[in-house]
């Protein structure tokens, strides 16, 4: 089976009073790999279920390889679905769970029934599906595993069952809820490379949910950040990460969080923070009050600049984090990224300066939506 | 005082089970008696005269014992099989799919429980007589064949069967019915052998119903055989009955060691997880 693309038009779902989703428009291209991100109660899984055809949407229309499948069983429409608790058949060994969706759609259900099914289904058919769950098996490594019962299995093997279960009928795309979420950290690492690598080998497209930043960033082609029932922005992980669209995506991206610091735009379009110019400019129409976004790594320690009381630093191994606070506002909390061997040349009260490369800096106006800057002449005081 | 307290729960509950099991032996102690004896109020187990024999053979050559016994089974059997065949989907739907009314459903399944046999016995009575279905094994079964209690246990054990399985099978194309019996109820086999234990036992015991529609002492079950049986006798031979009593109840025993540990599990698990 080819890739197929997947496309959502004005999807909108509502559960009660609540709308959980408001008009979704998003395109998935063939063999691409995207990630759904964001926190709890974004809208995420149920955005990934309408695709599924597990839940239906209020409105809007979903389309696969240019069909629409809006009305559509979730059976027909050839997709393939990996489920947070793995949703393995308890009862069925490990090669009868990855034979089943084979099993569904190539045998009558006479043939399907136990015990008379021996007799009712061709002897061709069954070989078929049994070269395939092997074929399944041997990619991810569970072949020796096929006659347990997922009851048997550690989390790390019954989540590759159900990927293999997944991948045995070559759908025209992967679904995955959170897939990883219910695995230990060392080994969700190390799923998440052979996730990637697998949808490099199939070449399929992908559909991720995750709440982990870290996982849509580390895999995806394409990530598409949730917030409230609506995408917030949709572009590459560098492009997420580099200029987000709204203080939502730039509070989500990133470890450690951005750092953001109140700031001022003046009439004439400069920008202000603690009383001070900082050599960058606004668009006059965006004057007011407006919150600038840091990145840890743009904050470097220098002789002068904003003085910063350094109140704990956590070392990370290649990085170390230092935290202080704001002298000139001791409410703000900021958070440097310093390379391991870097002096922190704190002084007797523990007190630092930082500045920070203007062309790094993000703006967000007071709707939360980035502003365009640009660097001015005039340097800062 | 420590070992008293320690020991208390289990004199309390071997107190329970005297109570519970001293008419069974009584029966049993009764059936082995000679008429003599019948009266004797000692426990002791080894009566004087030993009359089992005939007492048992009295018991099953008086009255088609066998033909009791097979139309019981006929009864209890077409019973449980239709109560499974019609509560299992609707517990399914129940437990697992949306639908509008669903809450209203549940909770007239819960008030149904509520209403006794006998608030129905009239109107069935004479249901069945207009339509001259009384005196026949359909007229003994048919008021048990939707069972509420039924529906009511396998909801709850099916409540805590997990979704994403369920979404997984209607995503790999099983059908409701499928999703129904090869899974669900698939996960829940300790409910139906409890509920199987709890219908059979209730049904092969039943006089009340038997009684009112059949007067043909060759569709009677075993308590109303028994009933014809100790007319026959005019109450004089205890031995004799009780020796029936204990054969018709012995398979009812049988049934529940068989399926005990299932029938533990089905009840304990039904509760709140």
């Amino acid at each position: 089976m080819t890739p197929q693309s997947l496309d959502l038009t004005g999807i909108g779902k509502g559960f009660g009073a609540d709308d959980v989703l408001k008009t979704i428009d998003l395109s998935v291209r063939p063999g691409e790999f995207l990630s759904l991100v964001g926190m709890s109660g974004c809208g995420k899984s149920t955005l990934l279920r309408i695709i599924a055809g597990l839940e239906r949407p209020d409105r809007g229309q979903v389309s696969i390889g240019g069909t629409d499948v809006t009305e559509t069983d979730p059976s027909d429409r050839n997709l393939a679905m990996v489920f947070q608790s793995y949703a393995l058949y308890p009862h069925m060994s490990v090669r009868q769970n990855i034979a089943t969706p084979l099993r569904m759609r190539r045998l009558s259900l006479g043939a399907r029934m136990p015990l008379i099914g021996r007799m009712m289904s061709s002897a061709n058919a069954l070989q078929e599906i049994e070269a395939s769950v092997m074929q399944a098996a041997e990619t991810l490594q569970i072949a020796h595993l096929l006659d347990r019962k997922p009851a048997q299995l550690s989390g790390g093997q019954r989540q590759r069952v159900a990927l293999a279960r997944a991948l045995v009928r070559s759908p025209a795309a992967f679904l995955m809820d959170e897939p990883l979420s219910n695995l230990d950290a060392k080994l969700r690492a190390h799923m998440r490379d052979e996730l990637a690598a697998l949808h490099r080998r199939l070449g399929a497209t992908f559909i991720y949910v995750t709440h982990d930043q870290v996982e849509a960033m580390t895999m995806s082609d394409r990530i598409a950040l949730m917030s409230e029932g609506r995408i917030e922005q949709l572009g590459t992980p560098d492009e997420l990460y580099g200029q987000p669209a709204t203080l939502t995506v730039a509070r989500f991206i990133g470890t450690p969080s951005i750092n953001l610091l109140p700031v001022e735009i003046g009439a004439e379009g400069v920008v202000r923070l603690f009383g001070q110019d900082l050599p960058i400019a606004a668009p006059v129409r965006h004057a007011g009050p407006a919150t600038l976004g840091l990145r840890a790594e743009d904050l470097t320690i220098t002789s002068e600049g904003l003085p910063l009381r350094v109140f704990r630093t956590e070392m990370h191994g290649a990085d170390r984090f230092v935290h202080g606070h704001l002298l000139a506002d001791e409410t703000q909390h900021l958070t440097l990224r310093l390379s391991a061997g870097e002096q922190l040349a704190a002084d007797a009260d523990g007190i630092i300066h930082i500045s920070f490369a203007a062309g790094r800096a993000h703006l967000f106006g007071a709707d939360e939506a980035r502003i365009a800057t640009s660097l001015t002449e005039r340097a800062a005081a | 005082m420590a070992r008293l307290r320690a020991l208390l729960p289990n004199i309390i509950l071997a107190s329970g089970a005297f109570v519970v099991l001293l008419p069974f032996y009584w029966m049993f102690l009764t059936s082995i008696r000679s008429p003599a004896e019948i009266f004797d109020v000692s426990l002791w187990p080894i009566p004087k005269v030993f009359d089992a024999g005939e007492n048992y053979a009295r018991a099953a050559n008086q009255v088609p014992m066998a033909r009791f016994m097979l139309n019981g089974v006929i009864v209890c059997l077409g019973i449980l099989i239709v109560q499974v065949l019609t509560a299992v989907p609707a517990a399914y739907a129940l437990a697992k799919l949306k639908f509008p009314g669903r809450k209203l459903l549940l909770t007239l399944v819960i008030a149904a429980l509520c209403v006794p046999i006998q608030a129905l016995a009239l109107p069935l009575f004479v249901g069945l007589a207009k339509l001259e279905l009384l005196n026949s094994y359909f007229a003994m079964m048919a008021p048990f064949f939707l069972s509420v209690f039924a529906i009511f246990l396998f909801h709850q054990s099916f409540r805590s069967y997990p979704d994403e399985i369920i979404e997984a099978a209607r995503m790999d194309g099983f059908s409701e019915m499928e999703i129904c019996w090869g899974l669900v109820l698939r996960g829940s086999l300790p409910s139906l052998a409890a509920f199987s234990v709890f219908s059979v036992v209730a049904h092969w015991n039943d006089l009340y119903w038997p009684m009112i529609v059949v007067t043909d002492i060759n569709l009677a079950p075993p308590p109303l055989g028994m009933l014809f049986f100790s007319d026959v006798e005019s109450g004089a031979n205890y031995g004799a009955l009780m020796a029936g009593a204990a054969i018709i109840t012995a398979p009812m025993l049988v049934c529940f060691l068989l399926a005990r540990r299932h029938f533990i599990a089905g009840i304990t698990m039904t509760g709140v997880k």
